[in-house]
């Protein structure tokens, strides 16, 4: 206001005015924040961790003192002698483990909580959408111990039923299992939230065309509930992927820095990570780590064009 | 200024929408079935966090007791002094480090990204598509690839390993709060409003703080909420960025050097559940008290777009 006095007293200059000047300015001073920090901590990291991924280089060696190896990082990796397609293996199988659960359940509990649970939708949802804000070096401490061999909760439930103990983070073949079921126990809630959200955008006249046509629960469950769930199915499955295929916390807490007996939950960013801070070979690591995101985002395409290709089929 | 008072348009509308009542299952077993089916769900999803508080209370021989015992009992404070001895009596202090970077990511997160996500809701501005389109882009980058790029940044050019500041200075202007604010700015806050408030002679600057903010509460909230609980749970960042001194470690960090390994049968397992608690309980107090809240405004802009 004290610009505006101002301004009136000095002589009419038409073209420039502190405040409209200030209004031009505005929206580029209150996004730069977002460009600056990006540029630092985002784009310039980028372009480092693309370059080192074409170099050896140890950074206790200091700036400059790498050596330029070309594709032989990329090689390496994809090659038969290191870990890197086994523990690619082991990500997607646990990310299939836990995954592909997490949505079988959430859709159906996210489907009959919506349909019939109109009272309690909102106690429920918190309820079931505890486990995704808790944190996860806790909770898999937690499960650990309910996994413990001789002394665990669940060894103990299934003497009682006449099972035997099942060494569930000592057997290669079970240790994916038992690490998956932590990854499905944490976010089949959020999968429900998003869901249910899904449910609730789907307009009620369409239930009742279909009512007065004659179809069925099942009819409209099959017919219009999965067609107009399909974007909020895209966007969850989505998200699945990216965030299996980046799994850490729970294997490294559960199972240790090397994936526990013979490294049956070593993923690829714990393989990653070992590589870049035990071994601090960080160009070989970046170059791993450009790798995986091409897996990601791979697997991301394939989910698109899955979804696009029934999508205008059904609609 | 002379603001009229405006009533912000509900924007939950997942949560408490009107909805005309559907008709029940006609068989009393299939809905029988359906309350067990989620009350299965509901129990195995609470009963991790009942055992923990449970375990935290007993004594160490007994949290492995055959058979189980799974009531609370009597050994808090000795578990509470044995986690104190087992950090070298620094759990309050990563209490404190993990709270201090929380809310210092928090504060500054909802301050920057209302900040651009105003502007990119109600400003036209030139090259506004393909600034927002490169923050959405941006989304598109994993967190993983950025993990040693940014050990590298702190550690070779910025020398900040070991501070705090690693783990909340580089997320406080980010795509994800971004888009969530515009989203919620965009349908939330007529343009004429700011049009008024200028008229009325309110620098660009006034308008956000006086006119935009007041308005934005819930979705604050919900971002709030969610950079908390995501910077307090930040236990990967925190292994890179080497806090790994007793005095400068977070929760999660010295959550799991005390355990040694969650395999490891001779951990002091009162002192660890004693600290999962400590670990646990701001993450539950702050999410009961604004769950609706951030259900609902997590959910709001996923897929409308």
């Amino acid at each position: 206001m004290q610009d505006r006095a101002r301004l009136a007293t000095s002589p009419p200059r038409p073209r420039w005015s502190y405040a409209r000047f200030q209004q031009r300015l505005a929206p580029y001073v209150f996004t730069s924040p977002f460009f600056i920090l990006f540029l630092i901590f985002g784009l310039f990291p980028l372009g480092f961790s693309l370059f080192l991924a074409f170099h050896l280089w140890n950074p206790l060696d200091g700036l400059g003192n790498w050596r330029f190896v070309g594709w032989e990082n990329f090689a390496l990796a994809l090659g038969p002698t290191d870990q890197f397609w086994v523990a690619l293996k082991h990500t997607v199988w646990i990310g299939l483990l836990s995954g592909i659960p997490q949505h079988l359940v959430a859709l159906p509990l996210a489907f009959v909580i919506h349909q019939f649970l109109r009272r309690w939708q909102g106690s429920v949802s918190t309820v079931l959408f505890l486990p995704y804000i808790t944190n996860a070096v806790a909770i898999t401490i937690v499960f650990g111990m309910l996994y413990s061999e001789n002394l665990g909760l669940l060894n103990y439930l299934l003497h009682q039923i006449g099972l035997g103990p099942v060494r569930w983070l000592a057997v290669p073949q079970i240790v994916p299992y038992s690490v998956a079921a932590v990854v499905f126990w944490r976010y089949v809630g959020w999968n429900v939230i998003l869901y249910l959200s899904g449910l609730q955008a789907i307009s009620e006249d369409v239930y009742e065309a279909a009512t007065v046509d004659g179809a069925s629960s099942w009819q409209k469950f099959w017919y219009i509930t999965l067609p107009l769930l399909r974007p909020m199915m895209f966007y969850a499955f989505t998200l699945t992927i990216v965030g299996n295929m980046q799994l850490f916390e729970e294997p490294f807490i559960m199972t240790g820095q090397g994936g526990g007996s013979g490294g049956a939950a070593l993923t690829s960013a714990m393989h990653i990570f070992n590589t870049a801070f035990r071994d601090l070979d960080m160009g070989y690591a970046s170059a791993m780590s450009w790798l995986l995101f091409l897996a990601i985002f791979v697997l991301s395409m394939v989910n698109n064009y899955l979804f696009s290709r029934d999508g205008g089929r059904d609609v | 200024m002379t603001t009229q008072p405006l009533k912000t348009p509900p924007l939950d509308s997942s949560a408490t929408s009107p909805r005309p009542p559907r008709r029940a299952l006609r068989l009393p077993v299939g809905r029988a079935a359906l309350w067990v089916f989620v009350g299965i769900a509901c129990f195995v999803s609470v009963v991790p966090f009942y055992l923990m508080f449970v375990w935290a209370s007993l004594p160490t021989d007994q949290i492995f007791a055959v058979p189980p015992h799974l009531w609370f009992g009597s050994a808090a404070v000795e578990n509470f002094n044995k986690m104190m001895n087992a950090t070298s009596g620094m759990a309050l202090r990563q209490f404190w480090n993990s709270l201090y970077i929380s809310v210092l990511a928090t504060a500054t997160t909802l301050f920057f990204c209302s900040l651009a996500g105003f502007a990119f809701a109600m400003y036209e501005f030139r090259g506004k598509a393909a600034l927002f389109g490169f923050i959405l882009l941006t989304m598109l980058i994993p967190p993983l690839v950025m993990d040693i790029p940014s050990f590298l940044v702190m550690n070779n050019f910025l020398h900040w390993i070991g501070t705090p500041r690693t783990l909340w200075v580089p997320g406080m202007a980010n795509a994800f709060g971004i888009f969530l604010m515009r989203q919620y700015i965009m349908s939330a806050l007529p343009k004429s409003l700011i049009e008024a408030a200028r008229l009325d002679g309110a620098t660009e600057f006034g308008i956000y703080t006086k006119v935009v903010v007041p308005l934005i509460r819930p979705i604050l909230a919900t971002l709030g909420v969610v950079t908390f609980v995501g910077s307090w749970n930040n236990f990967k960042g925190a292994l890179i960025m080497k806090l790994s001194e007793d005095s400068t470690m977070t929760l999660p960090l010295s959550l799991r050097k005390i355990t040694g390994g969650a395999t490891n049968i001779n951990a002091d397992w009162g002192a660890t559940l004693m600290m999962v608690v400590l670990t646990v309980i701001p993450l539950l107090l702050i999410f009961l008290l604004a769950s609706r809240q951030v259900i609902s405004g997590l959910t709001s802009g996923a897929v409308k777009d």
